[in-house]
């Protein structure tokens, strides 16, 4: 652990990123195999299973502080995070532990079969064993909440300059349903067999926004415009006569989709589509909204199927007939998924998305204005010789999505953020008028920066008009312009409306309250685009 | 009542006079030259000898009479003394009795000897007003020495990157208790105006500083190789940064005990130094007052007061002015 907390202690110490990889690179290179093996797991937000409560750590951490649980309840919202509050009220450590971290890791997880009083003694042992970075780190591993200032970008990165093998490769590798109980580092990194996991998915190549005029982008010709669709982004592959869906956030979400275990019936093995799972009838998608509920599900109730139907909305084609094709120009692959997918049968829940034709970058701007009518966010714009690259890169994809909608509105609450944010009021309750009452609508949480926080919030303390628990109510002052993607008729809202992405763009220090938005006003784009 | 709380400060009736106020009285007794506590606009000021200097180098020319600790003056139907506080150089709680009674308010303080202020005394009282800023149990700091090894750790190892370190600190107290910390033999000391002026005050009171060199326009950084610069910490996110090259940048206050403000600050590192008292402190102090009834002020005022309820005192939380540990210095302090 000493060498984990080391590490940690590195990456939290710095904000520059070639110090931070250099630091991780040297782990991968000097860590013995188990602990490398844990710490890419942990990077890449594969956790061991918590064994205990936090209820019962906040408890023993509380008993061995000599303090109430109260108390140990208001340091909580102050440091933002249960396992450096455990780290801070505890005592300083009295003894020393040279165990490994897997060697650590393991030792928790044997506690999953322990009776109570067992898990305690073993705790509050390790407790006064580790010091305080320790103590802080062992207890993300408890928790589970682990995030280290590292995306697995960065990680990927040192993984690359400790063992000499190609980023991209690696991002491919690291992919997939592993832990570090089914595979070893041989097996994952160094001489990995590529049969092994036939569920393993593709890295996801993602676009960044277009910042520039697009006619700085060249030909119209030299591109491929198609509507960027508002659902799931999921790769689907089909191997070894079994289906499987991955969603872009590495989740394995099979399951939740039984619309697409059809797919097999008409694509043959060795195919792997990266598309959009999309609430489809009609021919036409649904919101957003519609396909929410069918996220959080493990399992799909018949009634929410019929509900709310998926498809898979075809963007490329990964690999065909069991062969990689992502060295291949878009154009290839995209011929081939036309061939493919083009001409299948409705209940085959798979369809190609539309190219969107024009000759002209005026022409893709009207049809980008008319996104929202089609049920899209606005278009991609996708470089037609480009190889299918992994990660964010910058060049041969971008996303021209629509301006968002805005309204302006009245803070009405505050309530302080966690972690990084938790000694700011951060999280904010917008309202609009209807009549003389304010009605809130929305919260918003980004969009300010941290000068702006600060001060919003020391003007918060100085205007609560009364509290409720962490939320504050305060004094009807500032209008922010709220800007959001899209607009939807909620019953659970007081309003009547729920956003999609709300943010505070504009801090309007310029607007009496007065003149912020109505219900009306909300109502009216709801006819308008929800 | 020895003391009331009012809208202008803590305020004696028998003696006729406010302690650290807010709005201008006639009469002042302040506990220590920092803004919060030691304001503009007062008809008359008593402070200790020690506080004197820098009151007089902020508020100018005042109607200023000054005290030695311990010393008793009467004032009206009250017994006035100052006690050290052990905040900063010249601190003090002062200690208010009439009838018999004794009242004590601790401005701000702390319980551990910084090696500059002359360190805390508790006084014997029943009542008294202690600060909260860091009032609760995550709060605790790391001893002295332990840090003094952190800090020149990290400036001998920037130093021999060829970067020059920055350390943001209040500019009155936190400052020069961080200099007397620092290892000379590392390098030169470079600091900004603000904190030069009050190393001045407190050099020419006899006060052990270090040698320093002020960055003035003219100041090229390539003169002073491996150099450590103290700055308020406002100045670490400012323009006046840029003549600093490459840098890693360092800020002292109690607020580093917690990451996420350590990583909000967007520093290089955090240091845990303050000087307020830290939750051992606080409850060590009340507990040697030996008071029954127990003010609490500026900080985790609430929780503190639920705490000491429970440990068995009368205890009540007062609204006051005072600003505690801030990172944001009052701007008077941070023109450059």
């Amino acid at each position: 652990m000493k060498r984990f907390a080391a590490l940690f202690t590195k990456l939290d110490q710095t904000t520059k990123t070639s110090v931070k990889v250099a630091a991780m690179a040297e782990y991968f290179r000097d860590a013995p195999e188990p602990d490398r093996l844990w710490c890419a797991a942990l990077l890449s937000g594969r956790r061991p299973r918590r064994v205990i409560t936090t209820t019962k750590l906040r408890e023993w951490a509380a008993e061995r502080a000599g303090i109430p649980l109260w108390l140990f309840e208001e340091c909580y919202p102050v440091v933002g995070d249960l396992s450096e509050t455990i780290a801070l009220v505890l005592p300083p450590n009295t003894r020393e532990d040279d165990a490994s971290l897997s060697e650590t890791i393991t030792a928790l997880r044997k506690l999953d079969k322990a009776d109570e009083e067992t898990r305690k003694a073993a705790i509050l042992d390790a407790w006064d064993r580790f010091g305080p970075t320790e103590r802080f780190v062992f207890n993300k591993l408890l928790t589970g909440g682990w995030r280290m200032g590292v995306s697995q970008k960065l990680m990927t990165r040192a993984l690359s300059q400790a063992t000499g093998i190609e980023e991209a490769e690696l991002t491919h590798r690291l992919m997939g349903s592993w832990t570090p109980d089914s595979v070893t580092w041989e097996s994952l990194i160094a001489a990995p067999d590529p049969g092994a996991d036939l569920s393993r998915p593709y890295p996801f190549y993602l676009a960044y926004q277009l910042e520039d005029a697009p006619e700085d982008l060249g030909e119209t010709s030299d591109w491929l415009a198609e509507r960027k669709w508002d659902g799931i982004r999921g790769q689907l592959i089909l191997r070894g006569g079994e289906h499987h869906l991955w969603s872009r956030g590495e989740e394995l979400i099979t399951d939740r989709f039984p619309e697409l275990a059809r797919a097999k019936d008409f694509l043959p093995d060795g195919t792997v589509i990266d598309g959009e799972v999309l609430a489809y009838t009609d021919g036409a998608p649904l919101p957003f909204a519609r396909l929410q509920p069918r996220i959080g599900r493990k399992t799909v109730p018949k009634k929410l199927q019929a509900e709310a139907p998926v498809i898979l909305m075809a963007y490329d084609l990964l690999e065909w007939q069991g062969e990689d094709i992502r060295d291949r120009p878009l154009s290839d692959r995209r011929g081939l998924l036309a061939e493919a997918v083009g001409a299948l049968p409705p209940d085959a829940a798979i369809r190609l998305s539309p190219r969107v034709e024009a000759d002209t970058w005026d022409g893709l701007a009207h049809a980008r204005a008319i996104s929202r009518d089609v049920g899209a966010e606005g278009l991609m714009l996708k470089r037609l010789a480009a190889p299918y690259l992994a990660g964010r890169k910058k060049g041969d994809w971008w996303k021209w999505k629509v301006d968002p909608l805005t309204i302006d509105a009245v803070m009405i609450y505050a309530q302080s953020g966690s972690g990084r944010r938790a000694t700011l009021y951060t999280d904010f309750t917008f309202a609009v008028w209807k009549g003389n009452d304010l009605v809130p609508f929305t919260k918003a949480y980004s969009g300010l920066t941290d000068a702006e926080f600060r001060e919003i919030t020391a003007w918060v303390r100085k205007n609560t008009l009364e509290r409720f628990g962490p939320v504050r109510a305060v004094r009807p002052e500032h209008v922010f312009e709220i800007a959001f993607e899209g607009i939807q008729q909620s019953p659970r809202h007081k309003s009547g409306v729920s956003l999609r992405f709300p943010r505070m763009a504009r801090w309007r220090k310029d607007k009496p309250v007065s003149e912020a938005n109505t219900l009306q006003d909300l109502q009216e784009m709801l006819n308008q685009y929800g | 009542m020895v003391l009331t709380f009012t809208d202008s400060g803590i305020y004696c009736p028998a003696a006729d006079a406010h302690i650290d106020p807010w709005r201008p009285v006639p009469r002042a007794l302040v506990t220590h030259g920092h803004a919060d506590h030691a304001r503009p606009g007062m008809g008359a000021y008593l402070a200790t000898e020690a506080a004197a200097p820098v009151l007089r180098h902020r508020l100018g020319d005042i109607a200023l009479d000054t005290v030695s600790y311990g010393q008793t003056i009467t004032m009206g139907g009250a017994q006035i003394s100052y006690h050290p506080a052990g905040h900063v150089p010249g601190s003090a709680q002062i200690r208010v009795e009439v009838d018999g009674e004794v009242w004590v308010v601790s401005g701000d303080y702390k319980t551990v000897a910084d090696g500059l202020s002359t360190p805390f005394e508790p006084v014997a009282c029943h009542a008294f007003v202690t600060e909260s800023t860091f009032g609760l149990p995550i709060y605790t700091w790391p001893d002295q020495a332990a840090l003094a090894a952190e800090i020149n750790g990290w400036w001998a190892a920037t130093a021999a990157e060829g970067r020059t370190c920055v350390l943001g600190c209040y500019s009155l107290g936190k400052a020069q208790r961080v200099m007397a910390m620092l290892d000379p033999s590392i390098g030169p000391i470079l600091t900004h105006g603000a904190i030069e002026g009050t190393n001045a005050v407190l050099r020419a009171q006899g006060l052990p500083l270090p040698d320093t060199v002020q960055v003035t326009p003219a100041t090229a950084i390539a003169d002073y190789p491996g150099a450590m610069v103290i700055a308020p910490p406002s100045a670490l996110n400012s323009t006046w940064m840029r003549r600093f090259g490459a840098v890693s940048t360092g800020i002292a206050s109690g607020w580093m005990r917690l990451r996420g403000v350590r990583r909000r600050r967007a520093a290089d590192r955090g240091f845990v130094i303050s000087d307020h008292a830290d939750w051992d402190g606080l409850n060590d102090a009340v507990k040697a007052t030996g008071a029954e009834r127990i003010f609490v002020t500026h900080g985790y005022r609430q929780q503190f007061a639920h705490w000491l309820t429970e440990q068995g005192y009368d205890a009540g939380i007062v609204t006051t002015d005072y600003g505690g540990e801030s990172l944001d210095e009052p701007t008077e302090e941070t023109a450059p």
